[in-house]
């Protein structure tokens, strides 16, 4: 048996179709201190890269993946123990970790998460889920982005909630007709999923201007909606970076849309060369640039903002929690606006840009479970 | 939603599409429907290549099999382009194209140009190139260079399945005559592909590898081998770049410039002929754009300058693999005065 003072840190799994995770540097070393939140390791995926938080406290007693190694999700790559566990429970516990590792992705791994799709008023929208116990979690990304934008906060969620993310129309895998393009559009398709998923309640958390399509949803059926998370939402203010909104729309090729999209980020590094590919690999699709720029007249009246997020926020009144939670540093709406969410409990977060979920997931994560919490 | 399909399906399913969100596109050529030996109407073929298999019977009159008379349906093919369809023509082998030369370089690369931009062409001619199956000398060229030389066409040699549906989509929406390249040795060929329609312009090099010291510049199936000896040259801790042309005409000089300022150090890899072939043409650009950028001389892999051999024995030294890519790095990372 493992000794159980020995704590494993184990490969995240960051998005529903990830199997395998490499660590490309480790930024921790055996006998180091760390705490909760400190960075232990960068890790690349096929799909990203990111650095793995330690979710637990402690002395770092054993590094067991080595750099560039390929570990299935949930291996263990390195393990914590106080400094009474002695050497050779920590050898045992390695060999054991060692052969997960060696061993690969299990056969019967969980492959490709199932995407469902509903029809919608004639469109068909994507969505896909994680856990499976718990009330139910809808994420609505933003603008340009897709349910895989909540790669780093799905799965970890899932642990406690049944976590659904979908693909607005005009965005991810559902269909790119928006006809008019209003907020109205995209509430129908969140609440088409809820339908769908037989969900009479649920947690909403909605990103930029998935955040007023979430405020949208909730004023048209409070008593549906148990809390409400938003992340530097849209419909706060009148300023918004109209650069950034028209050249996500305009740029046709990577040397246009890279620049563009280092504005997303404090951390302009993440802008990796697979995430533009993606988003260009997403733009080229058919009926996409018509869908960004009907999509463009709703969020910008000239260059201000045309939604109004205080009015639904009213209209919800006391009924159902609300939390804010803005990145600092956020250079497409500023996190100014968080004063204008009435009556929400704020978070700001400093050294975050406009997707915080993705740069600093494991306190927005906090964040909603405190939220789904107050909402009892 | 992407999943994993062959090269060959990601061509038929642009084919598809595009027949069916535009009905003047039609497909054309030797045995596109039926072929020798079937019933015509049974769609057994889908072309020697297996490309348009089933589109028969989706777009009844839409698939026409052609008599083996390769300068009469290409000329056909262009006339119909001139007069409204967006014809795809299958050319077998690109070897057999030298009967069509009239047809391709005197009159549908000169169209627009001679009649003051009031006509288009918007032909694509589809067609099988490269070594390695066996084919020997006349069903093995690559011959693309010809192509490239001529002002009026553009060419296209889709490297993955990805490449091969949004760059033929693009060819078929495009008002200028087309040569896309298909590598036999592609076809079944595997990776992601999104189900919906997209279109990839022309003039766009990908980035396959991000490295530091060696650009690779490459084009179609050298774009596998170019990949291998990357890999195992990252393994001995040198990092190339390694970029795929996708179009040699128009071509992307940006990318490669940018990436050899950043390298200093040029290795072309082309299954082409040695003599007049895109390695030459690339040489040329950064020799001429990029000099100050150099830090070695710049290295070439291509095929002999003979015709393919028959020989199993000798096809398989003729083709560049990735043993001759990693020693040509090697050589450029090696150079000192």
């Amino acid at each position: 048996m493992t000794d159980d003072r020995i704590v494993p840190v184990t490969m995240p799994k960051w998005g529903l179709s990830m199997q395998l995770g490499k660590v490309t540097s480790w930024i921790v070393a055996e006998g180091d201190e760390v705490g909760v939140g400190d960075e232990l390791a960068d890790i690349e995926t096929e799909k990203i890269t990111g650095t793995l938080e330690a979710a637990d406290a402690g002395t770092v007693r054993r590094i067991v993946a080595g750099v560039g190694e390929d570990v299935p999700v949930s291996g263990t790559i390195a393990l914590i123990a106080p400094a009474e566990v002695g050497d050779d429970a920590l050898d045992d516990a390695v060999a054991q970790a060692r052969a997960v590792i060696d061993a690969g992705v299990p056969d019967d791994a969980d492959g490709v998460a199932e995407v469902q799709t509903a029809d919608v008023g004639g469109r068909k929208i994507s969505y896909a889920g994680a856990g499976t116990d718990g009330d139910v979690i809808l994420l609505v990304h933003g603008y340009g982005g897709d349910r895989n934008s909540w790669l780093f906060l799905q799965e970890p969620l899932a642990a406690k909630y049944q976590v659904y993310a979908l693909d607005l129309p005009g965005h991810g895998t559902s269909a790119k007709d928006v006809g008019d393009g209003t907020l109205g559009v995209l509430a129908e398709a969140v609440t088409g999923v809820l339908d769908a998923l037989g969900a009479a309640r649920a947690h909403l958390v909605g990103h930029s201007l998935g955040g007023a399509v979430a405020l949208a949803v909730a004023a048209g059926d409070p008593g549906r909606i148990a809390s409400l998370t938003l992340i530097a939402p849209a419909g706060f203010g009148a300023d918004i970076n109209v650069g950034y909104l028209r050249g996500f729309a305009d740029a046709a090729t990577r040397r246009e849309l890279k620049p563009v999209l280092s504005q997303l980020f404090a951390d302009e590094s993440l802008v990796t060369r697979q995430l533009v590919d993606d988003l260009l690999a997403y733009k080229r699709l058919d009926g996409v640039d018509a869908a960004l720029h009907a999509l463009l007249d709703t969020l910008l009246d000239g260059d201000a903002q045309r939604a109004d997020s205080a009015a639904p926020l009213a209209a919800i009144g006391d009924a159902v929690p609300v939390t804010v939670v803005w990145g600092g540093a956020d250079r497409v709406i500023p996190a100014a606006q968080a004063e204008a969410v009435a009556g929400a409990v704020r978070h700001v977060i400093d050294g975050a840009g406009h997707m915080p979920h993705m740069e600093r997931p494991s306190e927005v994560q906090a964040a909603i479970e405190e939220t789904i919490a107050r909402a009892g | 939603m992407a999943r994993n399909i062959t090269y060959r399906e990601a061509l038929n399913e642009a084919l598809a599409q595009e027949m069916e969100r535009d009905e003047t596109v039609i497909v054309m050529g030797e045995d596109n429907a039926g072929g020798a030996g079937s019933p015509g109407e049974q769609d057994a073929w889908g072309g020697v290549l297996g490309v348009t298999k089933g589109l028969y019977h989706m777009f009844p009159g839409r698939v026409l099999d052609t008599p083996i008379s390769e300068s009469a349906f290409i000329g056909a093919a262009i006339g119909a382009a001139t007069a409204g369809l967006r014809p795809v023509a299958e050319l077998m082998f690109v070897d057999f194209m030298g009967v069509c030369f009239d047809q391709i370089y005197n009159q549908a690369a000169k169209f627009r140009y001679m009649f003051g931009g009031k006509a288009v062409t918007p032909v694509v001619i589809r067609t099988m190139y490269g070594a390695g199956l066996r084919a020997a000398a006349q069903h093995s060229q690559c011959l693309y260079p010809l192509f490239t030389h001529i002002p009026g066409l553009k060419v296209v040699l889709p490297a993955t399945p990805y490449d091969a549906k949004g760059l033929l989509i693009q060819a078929i929406r495009d008002d200028d005559p087309v040569i896309f390249f298909e590598h036999k040795a592609l076809y079944d060929l595997t990776g992601p592909v999104p189900e919906e329609s997209y279109a990839l312009p022309f003039g766009e090099a990908n980035v396959v590898r991000e490295g530091g010291d060696v650009t690779i510049v490459t084009l179609g199936r050298m774009v596998h081998t170019s990949l291998s000896a990357a890999e195992e040259l990252a393994r001995g801790g040198v990092q190339c770049e390694v970029i795929d042309l996708r179009t040699t005409s128009p071509l992307d000089e940006d990318t490669v410039l940018e990436s050899v300022e950043g390298t200093g150090r040029l290795v072309v890899v082309d299954e082409a002929h040695p003599r007049c072939n895109i390695a030459t043409d690339i040489s040329a650009l950064v020799a001429r754009k990029a000099f100050g950028a150099l830090r070695a001389p710049i290295e070439m892999v291509a095929a002999p300058h003979t015709p393919v051999p028959f020989s199993s024995a000798l096809e398989d030294i003729y083709i560049p693999d990735a043993q001759r890519v990693v020693n040509a790095v090697k050589t450029v990372t090696g150079w000192s005065r």
